[in-house]
């Protein structure tokens, strides 16, 4: 996610660098960068040359051009002017004050409004909510099927109603859900385009019979330049509460966000980040301003593992590690968890400075799982004993997983090198460690 | 009202949205200087045209302003030089086949299987016979939408299981389609980020097998792009090329603001054509691609009333 934004940032920053005392030709350069940067990025042109003014003039006002550090000063400026645009809090979800909170999700075709309502259902329910769904698409041939499944696969209500009329079937969604005490209510509305002005008044019909606490508008987050024009337009209709970004665990720059964000002032509450239901995240914009800035979202990382890993094995592998004491089937125990957390393309991109260097490069998803099928062809006695695996042995293991006997080889070997590195480790002490893995 | 008509209306939203500006730029008699090059410049990136290929066209107005001096008339030239970049991708018509199997792929929401319908729906028109494969088997209710647009026009819809595997469908509906002479197979397939390999060789081998049971199939591989996708569709006509080999562009979308000038944008870098342009919820709001039109909408109407 915002990897190409990323690695263009990360280029201009590395030429500051290089020139160590900065004139205001070296700033005016580096803004043409940042501006090609931004443009390439699909923030909206007038968006971005206002972001460009603002950084520009603290960059030439400033102390950079005297500053013995004057790119990490430069970096400082245009991170805190991102972090700025895209709104400076974690925003939170509006709730009514009788329940249930109405939630009403608009926005163009194909943004994803009908994934998201599941999704968010999800997470309510998660929450110990018991939420509905109302399909009120019905515009799309089957896109009510489609809610329907996606409701039946998370064990949430979806209410359809007998009208043809969108108005009335989300008022008698809502009165169903006051009868069995459900909430919040998450209306999902047909995609329409902003210059539809019937499709529109529908929308205001539809938020004066409900009276939402809460209208979410789904945008794209591949939207290019027109980005602006359609949110601008939802929102002198419908003054939408809140922002979801969708499809952003594409290789999109997402500059969309920041347009979105700079002709609203209209806080982003979540992104859609996975196809899966449980791929929704809330938005920080300090983390996203991070990333655009080449800084990896490590704090993401560390949430994904504490919500994914189990507690109690990892203690048992600190352990095992610190007594150097680590077997296959150990082994296999942390590709199990690891694979809980998401593809390791995902994982790589949160990694601080990962971002740009991993740009090209293809992550094997295979070969994990070859490891995977290698150790479950092992007895458990191999498994914790790996230097009795003799040639019949491997030629057995290979056959069971459906590889070759090099694929075996291979793999214990790397599994050797692993060992080698952790007697090292554990001789190096903590202050070694991070001579190791550090620059 | 006639197709033309329609889309006409279609367009003139579009149009509405830049009209004003463009004719302040295009002021007959202007001079084709320093500032009117910044004010095309902003108009191009504006409409998602991307920088290399706006630099490109920018670069071709400056020399011809040289050539011809600052009265050229540099709305005239862009228009041109914005049309000779969609023909040249147009240049080869796709191989023929029996039946012609065409292969729809793209991002998830940019209407693929709408696409299909009105596809399908153009090609019946023409009194063609068409079948559909129903080979997006991921998405919820997927399969169903197909079988409505296939009522509404009467045409066969060969399908799976939800979840099932799209290779098989694919193959399946080839064999039907072969088995009665159909002229046209149109093969939907599930939405998926062009980053994600996996997705990404399911899609392959679904190329694969198709080709395997026909020399030749894919006839075509259509690449269904959103008109308000930004530079992300370059990737996207990148990712998709290089696993499905796409032939061709269908532009949907385009009764909205966006202009989808990241196509021209493709088709000047990649040399991908467009081949149709989608634009409506009805299944005959579909034409094939006009390049003229496409320059019409992206840069206004001629200034100069010159018609007639």
């Amino acid at each position: 996610m915002f990897d190409d934004l990323t690695s263009k940032l990360d280029r201009v920053f590395r030429n500051l660098r290089g020139v160590g005392k900065i004139s205001e030709s070296n700033i005016r350069d580096a803004m043409a960068d940042v501006r090609r940067a931004l443009l390439e990025a699909d923030v909206n042109l007038q968006v971005s040359r206002d972001f460009l003014a603002r950084v520009e003039e603290k960059a030439l006002g400033q102390e950079v051009m005297k500053s013995l550090q004057p790119a990490q000063l430069f970096v400082k400026i245009v991170h805190d002017e991102l972090v700025a645009l895209l709104g400076e809090k974690e925003a939170r979800m509006g709730t009514a004050k009788k329940p249930p909170t109405v939630i009403m999700v608009v926005g163009l075709q194909g943004s994803g409004k009908t994934t998201f309502c599941a999704k968010l259902a999800r997470h309510f329910k998660a929450k110990g909510r018991r939420p509905l769904l109302i399909a009120a698409d019905l515009q799309r041939p089957a896109a009510q099927d489609q809610l329907q499944v996606l409701g039946e696969s998370i064990g949430v209500n979806v209410f359809r109603g007998e009208s043809k009329n969108p108005v009335e079937v989300c008022e008698a969604g809502l009165r169903h859900a006051r009868k069995i005490s459900l909430d919040p209510v998450i209306l999902d509305t047909a995609g329409r385009l902003h210059v539809d002005d019937e499709l529109m008044n529908e929308l205001d019909r539809v938020r004066k019979g409900t009276e939402p606490a809460e209208i979410l508008f789904v945008a794209d987050g591949m939207t290019g330049q027109d980005a602006v024009n359609s949110a601008k337009a939802f929102f002198e209709r419908l003054s939408f509460s809140g922002v979801v970004l969708t499809k952003m665990d594409g290789d999109t720059r997402g500059g969309a966000a920041l347009s979105i964000r700079a002709v609203t002032d209209v806080p982003i509450k979540f992104m859609s980040v996975g196809e899966k239901l449980d791929q929704l995240e809330p938005f920080h914009p300090d983390r996203v301003a991070g990333r655009i800035l080449g800084r990896g979202d490590i704090v993401t990382l560390v949430e994904r593992a504490q919500a994914t890993l189990d507690e109690t094995k990892a203690a048992e592998l600190e352990a095992k590690l610190r007594k150097a004491d680590f077997n296959l089937q150990d082994f296999l125990d942390q590709l199990k968890q690891l694979k809980k957390m998401g593809s390791l393309t995902d994982l790589l991109g949160m990694i601080p400075g990962m971002g740009a260097r991993m740009k090209n490069v293809q992550v094997d998803e295979r070969a994990l799982k070859h490891t995977e099928a290698l150790i479950l062809s092992m007895t458990p006695f191999e498994r914790e004993r790996p230097q009795v695996l003799n040639a019949s042995r491997r030629k057995r293991i290979a056959a069971g997983a459906g590889l070759s006997v090099q694929h075996v080889n291979r793999m214990i070997q790397q599994y050797d090198q692993m060992v080698t590195m952790m007697k090292q480790l554990r001789k190096a002490g903590p202050g070694q460690v991070k001579r190791v893995f550090g620059r | 009202m006639g197709l033309f008509n329609k889309l006409k209306q279609a367009l003139t939203k579009t149009r509405e949205a830049i009209s004003d500006k463009l004719a302040a730029v295009f002021k007959p008699g202007r001079k084709l200087d320093k500032s009117l090059l910044q004010e095309l410049e902003d108009i191009l990136l504006s409409a998602d045209v991307g920088l290399e290929t706006t630099d490109h066209l920018i670069a071709k107005l400056q020399e011809a302003g040289r050539k011809v001096g600052p009265d050229a008339d540099a709305d005239a030239l862009l228009r041109e030089q914005v049309v000779a970049l969609l023909r040249e991708a147009e240049a080869t018509p796709p191989p023929q086949g029996a039946p012609h199997v065409v292969l729809v792929v793209g991002v998830n929401g940019t209407g693929k299987t709408t696409s299909v319908g009105k596809l399908g729906k153009y090609y019946a028109n023409q009194g063609k016979s068409v079948m559909f494969a129903a080979a997006d088997t991921f998405r919820a209710a997927a399969i169903e939408q197909l079988k409505i647009w296939g009522e509404r026009s009467g045409i066969q819809v060969v399908a799976g299981l939800p979840n099932g595997d799209s290779a098989a469908v694919a193959v399946d509906a080839l064999q039907a389609a072969a088995n009665r002479n159909t002229d046209f197979l149109i093969v939907d397939t599930a939405g998926r980020l062009h980053n994600k390999a996996n997705l990404m060789q399911e899609l392959e081998k679904v190329s694969r097998v198709l080709k395997k049971r026909q020399e030749g199939a894919p006839h075509e591989v259509l690449l269904v792009l959103d008109a308000t996708t930004g530079q992300n569709g370059l990737n996207q006509a990148r990712e998709f090329t290089r696993t499905a080999g796409v032939t061709g562009l269908i532009l949907t979308k385009i009764d909205g603001t966006a202009k989808g000038g990241v196509a021209l944008a493709i088709a000047h870098t990649m040399k991908l054509p467009i081949r149709y342009v989608g634009y409506g919820e009805s299944l005959d709001d579909f034409d094939p691609f006009d390049a003229e039109k496409f320059a019409e909408s992206l840069l206004g109407e001629r200034a100069e009333a010159s018609a007639n």
